[in-house]
C-alpha cells in the first residue's frame, strides 16, 4: 500500500560495496516507506542477495561508497545485531542450521534479546510458549517443531517458514525476504506468503528479493526494481514483473547497457 | 628455583607410597609391590618419547607433590552443588580417601555392591609401561569397586565423585566397575577441585563389561586450572556387550587421558566418544586404543575439541584390528573447533588393520566458526558473544546430547554456554 505522505523508513543513496574486495554493488539508490512492498528481481549475479545482506549488516561486505537511513538514522555504522534490535529483518535464502539448540531456546533468546533492546517486556518459557504457539497457527507449523533443533533437518520449505516464524515474533518495521520463494512448493509457498500478507501494516514495510514472478501473486508488490550488475536499471509497478516473466531480463539490460 | 632431577621428582611421589602397608590383603599387596617395582623402573616421560611428542610435562615436573595422607575437612559445599538429582548412590572421595560422611550409598539398588578393595584390581589396568599407571596402582588407598550383578538393571547413575582439596598434594583416585552378565549400569565418575592450589589428580579407572552387559561411564574432568590431571580408562567388553564411555575434559591446566579399549568377545560395542572445552593456557591429550581382538565387533569413536585462547589439544586415536578380528567395523572423527588464533590442535588417527574384511573409517576436520553462521545469528538480534556462545554448544551437543543422564547434560550445556567467549 502506498501512502505518498509518510516519511521514509529506508533511504539508500549511492550505495556501493565489496567483498574480499570485489565490487558488487555500484551505486543503488532506493527509498522504500512503511506500508510499501518492493520487489528486488533480476538475473543471478546482479547483486540482489549482496544488497539485502549489505543492509542487514554482514560483516564480510565492505561499504565502499553511499548511505543507509533507517527511520532517518544512519544504519550503516551500526552492529548486525543493532540492526535488527532496530526493526531491521533479513529471511535467510539459507537459513543456518544450529545443532543442539532447540528452536524454542533460540526464537526466546532471540526474541527477548530483541524486546529488551527496544525497552518491552520479556516473556519467561511459559508465557513464551503459549506465543510462539500462536504466531505458529499463522504459519500451519507443528509445534513439534519446538523441540527440534535450529533448522537442522528442517527441508527447504520448514526453514522458510522457521524464517517467517521469526519475523512474525520479532515484528521488524523493514523485512528483507531473501529469495523466500525458493524451495518452496505451491502449498508451502501459499503459506508463507499469507503469513507475510498477515504481517504486513500501514507502519511497516517488505522488500522481497526474489527471481519470480510467482511470489509476486501472492504478495503484490507496490513496486518493481530490476537489479543488473550491482545497479538498479528499472523499476515499475507490478506489472513489470509480469512482463519480465514473459520477456525475460535481457531487453531490460540491454535497455539500461 | 631449580628443577627437580627425575629421582627427585619420582622420590617424592613415592616416600610415602603404601607399597609397604602391612595390613592390606596379600593380592592389593603384591600389586602394590610389582607396581613400586615398575614405577622405579620407568622413566619420566619427555617430549622424546613418540607417545608424548606434542605433551611436554616440564611444568609439572617444577613442582613438587607429596601422597596426600589422609582427607582433611573441606567445604562440602562442593560437592552440593555437583550432587545429581537423578543419581542412586553417590560415592565421594576426597585426595582419594573415601568420606563416608557425605557419601550416599543408602540408595544403592540392592543388586550393586560398593566395596574399596577388590582381588580384581589392576587385572585390566597395564603398567609396565605406564608410569602414570604404575604411581597410582602402588599409591591409591580407596578403591570405588563397583560390582553390578548378573541381569541387574541400574537406569539410575551412580555418581562417584573425586575432590581434589590439599595444595601441592598428590592423588590417586581408583574405580574398578564389574558388570556381570547381562547386566546394565550408568556410572558418573567427576573429578573436581575444592581449591585453586597446584595439586596432581592421577586417577586409574578398570571396566569389565561382562557378555552381554551394557556400562556407559562418562568420566567428567572439571578440575582447576592449576592442576594436572593424569587418567587411564582400561576397559574390556565381552562377547555381545556394550561400553558407551564418554570423556570430558573441560579442567586442568595440563591433562593426558589414556584409554585402552579391549574387544575381548565377538559381537562387542564400544561408543566412545570425547569432548575437550578448554581456554587459556589449558593443555588436554587423549591417546586412546581401540583393540579389536575377535570378530564382528563395532566401535564408533567421536572426538571433539573447542580451543579458545592459547590452548591447545592433542590426539591419537588408534585403531587395532587383529589377524582373527574379521567383519569388524570401527569408525573414528576427530572433529576440532578453535576459537583463536593462538589456539592449536594436533590430532592423528593411527589405524593398524591385520584383517581383511573389515570396515574401518576415519576422519579429521580442524575448523572455525563460520561467518555467516554468526551472522545469522546477529542478524536474530544475539550479541556477537551470544552468537559465538550458541554455535559452540551447538558443536559440542553431539558429544553432551549423547550423555544418558539429563541433569549432566543441562550442566554441560550451561556451562559451555557461559564459559565461551571469557577468559579462562
Amino acid at each position: 500500500m502506498i501512502v505518498s505522505s509518510a516519511k521514509p523508513l529506508l533511504e539508500v543513496r549511492g550505495l556501493c560495496a565489496t567483498v574480499a574486495g570485489v565490487p558488487i554493488l555500484k551505486g543503488i539508490d532506493l527509498v522504500v516507506k512503511p506500508g510499501e512492498v518492493h520487489a528486488i528481481m533480476g538475473p543471478n549475479g546482479s547483486g540482489k542477495s549482496t544488497f539485502s545482506k549489505v543492509l542487514a549488516g554482514h560483516p564480510a561486505y565492505e561499504v565502499a561508497a553511499g548511505e543507509v537511513l533507517f527511520e532517518g538514522r544512519d544504519l550503516l555504522t551500526q552492529e548486525a545485531e543493532e540492526r535488527a534490535r532496530a526493526g531491521v529483518f533479513l529471511g535467510f535464502q539459507y537459513p543456518v542450521e544450529v545443532p543442539g539448540v532447540t528452536n524454542a531456546a533460540f526464537l526466546r533468546l532471540s526474541y527477548n534479546t530483541v524486546q529488551g533492546a527496544r525497552g518491552k517486556d520479556e516473556l519467561d518459557p511459559l508465557e513464551f510458549d503459549d506465543f510462539v504457539r500462536e504466531r505458529m497457527k499463522l504459519l500451519e507449523m507443528d509445534p513439534a517443531f519446538l523441540d527440534r533443533s535450529v533448522n537442522a533437518g528442517f527441508s527447504g520449505g520448514e526453514k522458510k517458514r522457521n524464517e517467517i516464524l521469526q519475523m512474525a515474533l520479532l515484528e521488524p518495521r523493514l523485512a528483507i525476504l531473501d529469495e523466500t520463494d525458493s524451495g518452496l512448493d505451491i502449498d508451502a509457498l501459499r503459506i508463507v506468503s499469507g503469513g507475510v500478507n498477515h504481517l504486513h501494516t500501514a507502519d511497516n514495510a517488505v522488500i522481497l528479493v526474489t527471481h519470480y514472478q510467482r511470489l509476486l501473486d501472492h504478495i503484490v508488490p507496490d513496486y518493481v526494481h530490476v537489479m543488473e550488475s550491482g545497479r538498479i536499471v528499472k523499476t515499475g509497478g507490478k506489472e513489470l514483473a509480469r512482463e519480465l516473466e514473459a520477456r525475460g531480463y535481457d531487453w531490460v539490460t540491454k535497455a539500461a547497457a | 628455583m631449580s628443577v627437580a632431577t627425575d629421582s627427585d621428582w619420582l622420590g617424592d611421589l613415592l616416600r610415602s607410597t603404601l607399597a609397604a602397608e602391612q595390613s592390606a590383603p596379600e593380592s592389593l599387596k603384591a600389586l602394590r609391590a610389582r607396581a613400586l617395582e615398575r614405577a622405579n623402573a620407568l622413566r619420566l616421560p619427555t617430549v622424546r618419547d613418540e607417545e608424548w611428542r606434542f605433551t611436554d610435562l616440564a611444568p609439572l615436573y617444577k613442582g613438587s607433590y607429596l601422597r596426600a595422607a589422609s582427607a582433611i575437612a573441606f567445604d562440602a559445599a562442593v560437592v552440593d552443588r555437583i550432587a545429581l538429582a537423578e543419581s542412586s548412590a553417590r560415592l565421594v572421595f576426597c585426595d582419594g580417601h573415601y568420606i563416608a560422611g557425605i557419601s550416599n550409598l543408602s540408595t544403592l539398588p540392592a543388586n550393586v555392591t560398593v566395596t574399596r578393595s577388590h582381588e580384581a584390581l589392576g587385572s585390566l589396568a597395564a603398567i609396565d609401561d605406564d608410569l602414570f599407571a604404575a604411581l597410582n596402582t602402588c599409591n591409591f588407598s580407596d578403591a570405588a569397586v563397583i560390582d553390578i550383578a548378573r541381569d541387574a538393571d541400574c537406569p539410575a547413575p551412580i555418581h562417584v565423585m573425586f575432590v581434589s582439596h590439599q595444595a601441592d598434594a598428590a592423588s590417586y583416585p581408583r574405580v574398578l566397575i564389574r558388570a556381570a552378565t547381562g547386566a546394565r549400569v550408568v556410572v558418573l565418575e567427576e573429578h573436581v577441585s575444592s581449591s585453586e592450589g597446584s595439586a596432581l589428580v592421577n586417577a586409574v579407572t578398570e571396566i569389565d563389561v561382562a557378555p552381554g552387559a551394557t556400562v556407559r561411564h562418562c568420566k567428567l574432568q572439571r578440575q582447576a586450572t592449576t592442576q594436572f590431571h593424569f587418567g587411564l580408562i582400561s576397559a574390556r567388553i565381552g562377547r555381545d556387550a556394550t561400553l558407551v564411555s564418554q570423556s570430558i575434559t573441560l579442567g586442568a591446566r595440563l591433562s593426558r587421558a589414556n584409554i585402552h579399549i579391549t574387544q575381548a568377545g565377538e559381537g562387542a560395542h564400544c561408543q566412545l566418544d570425547g569432548l575437550a572445552v578448554l581456554g587459556g593456557r589449558q593443555h588436554a591429550d587423549t591417546h586412546s586404543t581401540m583393540d579389536h581382538a575377535l570378530p564382528h565387533g563395532t566401535s564408533e569413536q567421536l572426538h571433539k575439541c573447542i580451543v579458545d585462547g592459547g590452548a591447545r589439544t592433542v590426539f591419537n586415536g588408534k585403531i587395532k584390528v587383529s589377524p582373527r578380528a574379521q567383519l569388524t567395523s570401527a569408525a573414528q572423527q576427530s572433529r576440532n573447533l578453535l576459537l583463536s588464533d593462538r589456539a592449536r590442535v594436533d590430532t592423528k588417527p593411527q589405524l593398524e588393520i591385520y584383517a581383511d574384511d573389515v570396515k574401518c573409517a576415519h576422519g579429521a576436520t580442524v575448523g572455525q566458526l563460520e561467518s555467516d553462521e554468526l551472522f545469522y545469528l546477529r542478524s536474530r538480534g544475539l550479541s556477537k558473544d551470544a552468537a559465538r556462545a550458541l554455535l559452540t554448544y551447538g558443536f559440542a551437543a553431539e558429544v553432551i546430547e549423547r550423555i544418558a543422564m539429563p541433569s549432566v547434560v543441562k550442566r554441560l550445556r550451561d556451562e559451555v554456554l557461559t564459559r565461551i567467549g571469557k577468559p579462562a
